[in-house]
């Protein structure tokens, strides 16, 4: 029963020139693109996270691709390593230690925390940095660092708390799913890593028929509320996971069960945008034809005349 | 015996015309101090809030350094107009005729000045921009402060980081508004900016606009 059909193909010796780049782009953060002219193949990580062992070679994997390293840890009384999503590390375990009331028996939950790469991505909306964040289509959402200008309003636009601002040159950063790798016919490092499979990557498609033989196959195993994770709410995702408790997504370390852009970023870079810059335009029409039907509100020789007889009335 | 709201500084020249000193050095380089701010403020924070403005942080050396900027022009702006608040708020405390005045907006706004009460150094629309910018800069320093993430990211949530970031962009707008009726109305009022700008205006322009503190400047003098 081993999924081994998603072993990725090895890495190329020779060059090969990427297969999308810019005019594939759907989406770009504050500015428009033109319709692509072709459409790529939709791809997802799927995350199976009754198959991971928490092994972390998802997190090395990850420093080594993206040549970034991270302090030594240090033990917080937890396994998550380091305690939180950093800017130079995009990915990490996340350990919870569940009893399962209806078994009595321990779980240990384990997800990979990471850029989900949603379909309609919060961050994106919020950027206020033309093309700073982009969306290739074939789903992939991705940063271009030359454009951030380090604000954090991904941050605040993310429904899963993701990107992080880093403190030494001020620009947002996030898992890339491996954008450089994908376009060359690869998968994403933390996919070629994992031992046990528990990352696979692929098309879309794909993985949606895999997650499905994975749900059936814990379902039969007594996991009744197994089930796949690509929440509706941000239009799905290209990160996706097989949980075991499909039903209540919180217990993997509060993973959001309903996530969606919060409608005050979406206030504010919606409607709110057009209002307020409309109210200003209406200020200032307002004074110009105001100016324009009475005219100038001027001092007359009578106002002068009257101010010299009080000020000398009474001085004299 | 001076009124409540006859400032320091405020005197009369006698002469032809009448000369009145409205503004003190101080209270003018602190005015512009204020105002500077206030419009870099303005530009700053429209380049990133619409995109089609986006353009305007090359103003400032472009994204990364306006995003840098931008609150420390606030923090500029919220010390200097605490400073104009000292010196201003007595003289901008609500009074009776205010009510009169505000009811009689038609003939404001069109210019009729002898169906309007006599009012002291400031009017009721010129106390309401004063209160507004109190009242507006006290919001965006705050919800600012809880949006400056490069020394405050850690004392907020996400959740409140949206919140305070919808507040300040609507107490921004806001306060934008308020601005513009602040200059127009010292361009429509003429003889009104050199107040702010030389620190005087005629005896005409204070006998027409604020006849009960010409009156008091002149009761005082005795």
């Amino acid at each position: 029963m081993a999924n081994f059909e998603f072993v990725l193909p090895p890495a190329p010796t020779q060059n090969v020139t990427p297969s999308y780049g810019e005019q594939d782009l759907v989406q770009r953060s504050a500015s428009s693109v033109p319709p692509p002219a072709r459409k790529l193949t939709e791809v997802a990580k799927l995350i199976d996270v009754s198959k991971c062992i928490g092994c972390k070679a998802c997190q090395a994997a990850c420093l080594e691709w993206n040549d970034v390293r991270i302090p030594v840890g240090e033990n917080v009384g937890v396994y998550d390593n380091p305690p939180d999503l950093t800017p130079n590390m995009f990915t990490v375990m996340r350990f919870t230690e569940w009893v399962n009331p209806e078994t009595q028996n321990l779980e240990w939950l384990i997800r990979k925390d990471g850029c989900m790469h949603c379909e309609d991505p919060g961050c994106l909306k919020a950027c206020p940095a033309p093309g700073a964040i982009v969306q290739y289509s074939n789903g992939i959402v991705d940063f271009d660092h030359d454009k951030c200008i380090g604000c954090g309003y991904c941050v605040k636009g993310c429904p899963f708390n993701i990107p992080r601002i880093s403190k030494v040159d001020h620009k947002a950063y996030k898992c890339t799913l491996c954008s450089d790798r994908v376009a060359v016919g690869q998968g994403p490092a933390c996919a070629k890593a994992c031992p046990t499979h528990a990352i696979v990557f692929g098309t879309k498609e794909e993985m949606k028929q895999h997650a499905a033989e994975r749900v059936k196959d814990l379902q039969s195993r007594g996991y009744k509320n197994a089930g796949l994770y690509d929440p509706p709410g941000v239009k799905g995702t290209h990160v996706m996971y097989v949980l075991h408790h499909a039903d209540q997504p919180e217990l993997y370390a509060g993973l959001a069960k309903d996530p969606r852009i919060s409608p005050l970023v979406e206030l504010w870079k919606g409607a709110g945008k057009y209002a307020g810059l409309a109210a200003i335009g209406a200020f200032a029409a307002i004074g110009f034809v105001h100016h324009l039907v009475t005219g100038a509100n001027r001092v007359s020789r009578e106002d002068e005349d009257k101010a010299k007889q009080l000020t000398e009335g009474q001085s004299s | 015996m001076s009124a409540y709201d006859v400032e320091p500084g405020d005197r009369i020249h006698p002469g032809d015309p009448v000369i009145v000193d409205r503004y003190t050095t101080g209270a003018r380089i602190n005015h512009w101090i204020t105002a500077a701010s206030l419009v870099l403020l303005a530009l700053s924070g429209l380049a990133l809030f619409a995109p089609s403005l986006f353009f305007l942080t090359a103003l400032f050396g472009g994204g990364p350094t306006t995003r840098m900027i931008h609150p420390w022009i606030g923090v500029v702006l919220f010390v200097s107009f605490a400073g104009l608040f000292l010196r201003f708020w007595n003289a901008n405390l609500w009074k009776a005729e205010d009510g009169t005045w505000l009811a009689r907006l038609r003939d404001v706004i069109t210019a009729q000045q002898d169906k309007l009460p006599d009012v002291g150094k400031y009017n009721a629309g010129q106390k309401i921009v004063f209160w507004a910018m109190s009242i507006l800069i006290v919001v965006l320093i705050l919800s600012g402060l809880a949006s400056w993430d490069e020394y405050f990211s850690q004392y907020t949530t996400v959740e409140q980081k949206q919140i305070a970031i919808l507040v300040h962009d609507i107490a921004a707008i806001a306060i934008i508004c308020v601005w513009i009726v602040h200059l127009y109305a010292a361009i429509w009022v003429r003889g009104t900016l050199p107040a702010m700008v030389r620190g005087s205006v005629t005896g005409g322009w204070a006998w027409r606009h604020h006849r009960k503190w010409l009156r008091e400047l002149v009761a005082g003098k005795n």
